[in-house]
């Protein structure tokens, strides 16, 4: 079946999984773990380097000419900061995509959506392909559309938290209110819920955690490019309507007699 | 005589004039994806060589690392 292409900043990608780089057992099944999901970006954070500089970098074993790096603002609390780490991310040569995140909360992580939207504006004023993540509130996702956002990133629940999609009909709300792209970000624990995600229309689900903290990270990429795969195609092929009795399969003329 | 920068959170005393490029050679610190700031300012890598570090300097050098 024919598909478009997730467009991000004028890029086109074909995959519609965004995986993460955090917490993986070693590098090397990190490496190995983004090559069977199939995704074209990969967040990254930025942080202090350890002195004197001398260790290992990720990025050692992240291809850039073939993945699309994301650098997230993980950890910012205030507007402020999460513009300054784009900044930085920027000059480091990461790019102007970015997965904008502005914590309101420890516990939860749940997102300060003024500090985001705020954030937003700025950003996407300075030049940025700005990817904020927020919360399952439709209002906020249109806000967020006109701030300049390039797509909304709604989350299906707490980060790292495995829930799956919480709210669905919320998230399907903020589908017919925007017209950027809709990406769910976090709270995926396993592949049904990022099937569930693409069958609701979603446009890309981006995950860490579901993959870098399963028993074999490898494979369960793989189940995640085979979910994202099939929910899309799922949505695409149009489902049938849900109802309450039976509808028989099989032909109900031309049954034999039985009868004696 | 020094003067008394923060790098990473970390005081280091460093010689008067060194620049940010001296510091970065000074850490042994890679310059590819790699971005300072100094007193919240993010430095252009354009302006390492000519940028030089004073007392009470706050210095943050930060890359890539792995998160979600």
């Amino acid at each position: 079946m024919y598909d478009t292409n997730l467009v991000l900043g004028g890029k086109e990608f074909t995959s519609r999984l965004i995986v993460g780089t955090g917490k993986y057992s070693t590098l090397p099944i990190m490496r190995d773990a983004h090559e069977a999901s199939g995704a074209e970006i990969v967040t990254i954070a930025v942080r202090r380097v350890s002195l004197p500089g001398t260790g290992e970098s990720i990025l050692d074993y992240i291809d850039t000419k073939r993945y699309t790096l994301l650098p997230n603002t993980a950890g910012c609390y205030t507007a402020d900061e999460a513009i300054r780490t784009c900044y930085l991310a920027r000059e480091a040569g990461l790019g102007e995509l970015v997965k904008l995140e502005v914590i309101g909360d420890q516990r939860t992580l749940f997102p300060d959506v003024m500090g985001l939207l705020e954030a937003t504006k700025t950003l996407a004023r300075e030049g940025f392909t700005v990817m904020p993540y927020t919360n399952d509130d439709p209002v906020m996702a249109k806000k967020l559309q006109d701030a300049g956002a390039a797509c909304v990133m709604p989350l299906g629940a707490p980060i790292g938290s495995g829930l799956g999609i919480r709210n669905p009909y919320n998230i399907k709300i903020i589908l017919e209110t925007v017209t950027v792209p809709v990406i769910v970000d976090a709270g995926v624990g396993t592949a049904s819920d990022a099937a569930i995600a693409m069958e609701l229309g979603c446009d890309g689900v981006l995950m860490n955690t579901a993959i870098a903290g399963a028993q074999d990270a490898v494979s369960m990429a793989r189940a995640m490019k085979l979910a994202v795969e099939a929910g899309r195609l799922a949505y695409k092929s149009g489902r049938i309507g849900k109802k309450l009795y039976a509808t028989a399969s099989s032909p109900l003329e031309g049954l034999p007699d039985w009868t004696s | 005589m020094s003067v008394t920068i923060t790098v990473n959170g970390k005081a280091m005393d460093v010689e008067p004039g060194l620049t940010v490029d001296g510091l970065l050679t000074l850490l042994n610190v890679k310059r590819e994806y790699t971005a300072v700031a100094v007193n919240r300012e993010v430095i252009r890598k354009s302006a390492y060589g000519t940028l030089k570090l004073s007392e009470g300097d706050k210095v943050e050098i930060v890359r890539p690392m792995g998160g979600g």
